[in-house]
């Protein structure tokens, strides 16, 4: 199995040339796969009903809980960034969120995984309405940062997950690619909502079929914003910290000698 | 068979009004507090007197239900306590799949073996069987990194979330001559008096707690608070006698027995947290925190209680 939800952050360099404005500009281009198409009532009906059903799944098995210091986010568009270890991060995000902002919330993910076959393609466009990139784009293909820009246009809130592909080693996060900061510069008014994702890989480490039930926890930071003509290593380099800044272990005191990340073997 | 139904209803409708007064007592408090000051303490008395309203209903509703709805009750109190406690253990992923034969095999089977009243099995099943297969798998998985420490904690939690636990539904597997079908009110009785006692040790703790019971485990444990909740909940069960098959005085010796096995597996539970540097087991259980922290005394208690009774009182 490949790595699901993906963030497309390309190469840094390119944002130089790509700029701010390009975003609108590029949404005429077309781009059938960021809108989900609307299936019909029986489709709707059942995407809800497995929408529940994952939600009920993700409770069973990880008992998962929200933390917020300033209560749950309302139905106001949002980035929210989380570290990325586990298939299942972004249900677990997704499952904490109050059902109003869920309905508006939509991971963004690698369409090659997510169009492959027609049930990932149910639960990716159907149930999660995930907002589709291309991992590796051809001449003529969509940029990511349009296509995610589109959906926030659109009133959506999104899940992203800055490090770009998943996190299996034993460091806390990897570097965060250049994604976010694009997307930040290209919707400098949308909150930034740092969002760590615990015990998780607990639960499903790679390679195993059969999930363990642990308790996890989706801890959401305070809203960031791009200052004015911050640098883009400055700002990810923010961005990393308050994100890590949430982590158990790094805010509990001292006698916990992180018991929730085994040696990677 | 109706006389045991209606001595269960009827205590059931004693813990009601135990709980409508205590009720009232917390919406008094939390009435009379002055504006816009936060009291914790009033609105954690306050969530926990709620919790306890759910707890009670889900106990009447599996006593209610017979074998079948207790043992799927602890069953899933077993799973949450297992979550809860492997959650804090520093398992590698080496021993995932020991994991998994745990929560879908040990853990099932064990209920399976209550349910079937099979005691010969079910009373060495975890601590011969788990024990020796678990480590099995644990090695196959490769890492041999702090092998001993990850394989004992994983038959650690297999032993206070599973076989402690699943020695309460076992009670209803005795047979005393002549409280046949009577068997759930020796549960309803252990589990009212283990309960009862960490309430009034809290109660007393508030009122008269002077000296620090043990201030490296538990920081809000007081003797005075232990003693009286003790001597209390030991008279609460002698006055319970007519609800089991204890004369007056075997009941207050049994109380005393399983709420002092309740206030040490408090605070063997307390020292295993400290560890670990968390408050509390889990946050399912609103006010009082994870299934752990409100079964802790209960764990300690059912195993003792139940080898008591079936040597003493049971046909075996």
């Amino acid at each position: 199995m490949s790595a699901p939800p993906r963030e497309s952050g390309r190469e840094s360099g390119r944002e130089s040339g790509r700029g701010m404005g390009g975003a609108t500009g590029g949404a005429t281009g077309g781009g059938t796969r960021d809108v989900p198409p609307r299936g019909p009532f029986v489709s709707g009906a059942l995407a809800r009903f497995a929408a529940a059903g994952i939600v009920l799944f993700a409770r069973l098995v990880t008992a998962v809980r929200g933390i917020w210091d300033e209560g749950p986010p309302d139905g106001g568009r949002r980035v929210y960034f989380a570290n990325h270890s586990s298939h299942g991060d972004f249900v677990l995000l997704w499952t904490v969120l109050p059902p109003r902002a869920r309905a508006r919330t939509r991971p963004v993910a690698a369409s090659d995984y997510w169009l492959a076959s027609a049930l990932r393609r149910f639960i990716g466009q159907d149930v999660f309405r995930a907002v589709l990139i291309e991992r590796e784009r051809g001449p003529g293909g969509d940029d990511p940062i349009d296509t995610m820009t589109r959906a926030l246009d659109a009133g959506d809130s999104l899940i992203l997950f800055p490090e770009g592909t998943r996190n299996t080693g034993s460091t806390a996060l990897l570097p965060f690619r250049s994604g976010l900061y694009r997307l930040a510069a290209a919707r400098p008014d949308v909150a930034l909502v740092p969002v760590w994702i615990d015990n998780l890989n607990r639960v499903l480490p790679k390679g195993e079929r059969v999930p363990i039930p642990l308790v996890c926890t989706v801890t959401f930071g305070a809203a960031l914003e791009l200052g004015a003509g911050e640098p883009k290593a400055a700002f990810l380099e923010r961005a990393t910290a308050a994100l890590l800044a949430l982590a158990p272990g790094t805010s509990i005191e001292p006698s916990d000698d992180t018991p929730f990340d085994g040696p990677a073997p | 068979m109706n006389e045991a139904r209606s001595d269960l209803l009827a205590l059931l409708g004693g813990v009601g009004v135990v709980l409508v007064v205590a009720t009232l007592i917390g919406r008094t408090l939390a009435a009379r507090r002055p504006e816009g000051r936060p009291s914790p303490v009033i609105d954690n008395l306050n969530a926990r007197i709620n919790a306890w309203w759910g707890m009670t209903f889900l106990l009447g509703l599996a006593f209610l239900g017979g074998r079948i709805g207790v043992v799927l009750l602890f069953g899933f109190c077993s799973f949450a306590a297992l979550r809860e406690f492997v959650t804090l253990t520093d398992t590698a992923r080496a021993d995932h799949r020991a994991l998994v034969a745990a929560f879908f095999l040990v853990l099932p089977l064990q209920y399976l073996l209550v349910w079937q009243a099979w005691y010969g099995l079910y009373s060495i099943f975890i601590p011969v069987y788990a024990f020796l297969f678990l480590p099995i798998l644990a090695a196959l998985g490769g890492s041999t990194e702090r092998y001993l420490v990850r394989v004992a904690e994983t038959q650690w939690a297999l032993m206070i979330a599973v076989f402690c636990v699943s020695h309460v539904p076992a009670l209803l597997t005795l047979r005393i001559p002549g409280h046949e079908g009577r068997e759930v009110l020796l549960i309803a009785w252990l589990v009212v008096v283990v309960q009862i006692s960490d309430v009034l040790q809290y109660v007393w703790g508030k009122l008269a707690g002077r000296t620090e019971l043990a201030p490296t485990l538990s920081p809000s444990k007081t003797v005075e608070g232990a003693v009286g909740g003790i001597a209390s909940a030991t008279a609460i069960g002698a006055a319970l006698a007519w609800i089991t098959p204890f004369r007056v005085h075997e009941a207050a010796a049994l109380a005393l027995v399983v709420t002092s096995m309740g206030l040490a597996g408090g605070l063997v539970m307390s020292a295993i947290k400290r560890d670990r540097g968390v408050k509390d087991w889990g946050h399912l259980i609103a006010g009082h925190g994870g299934f752990i922290d409100r079964l802790d005394s209960v764990l300690f208690a059912a195993p003792v209680f139940f080898h008591l009774v079936r040597y003493g009182w049971a046909d075996t």
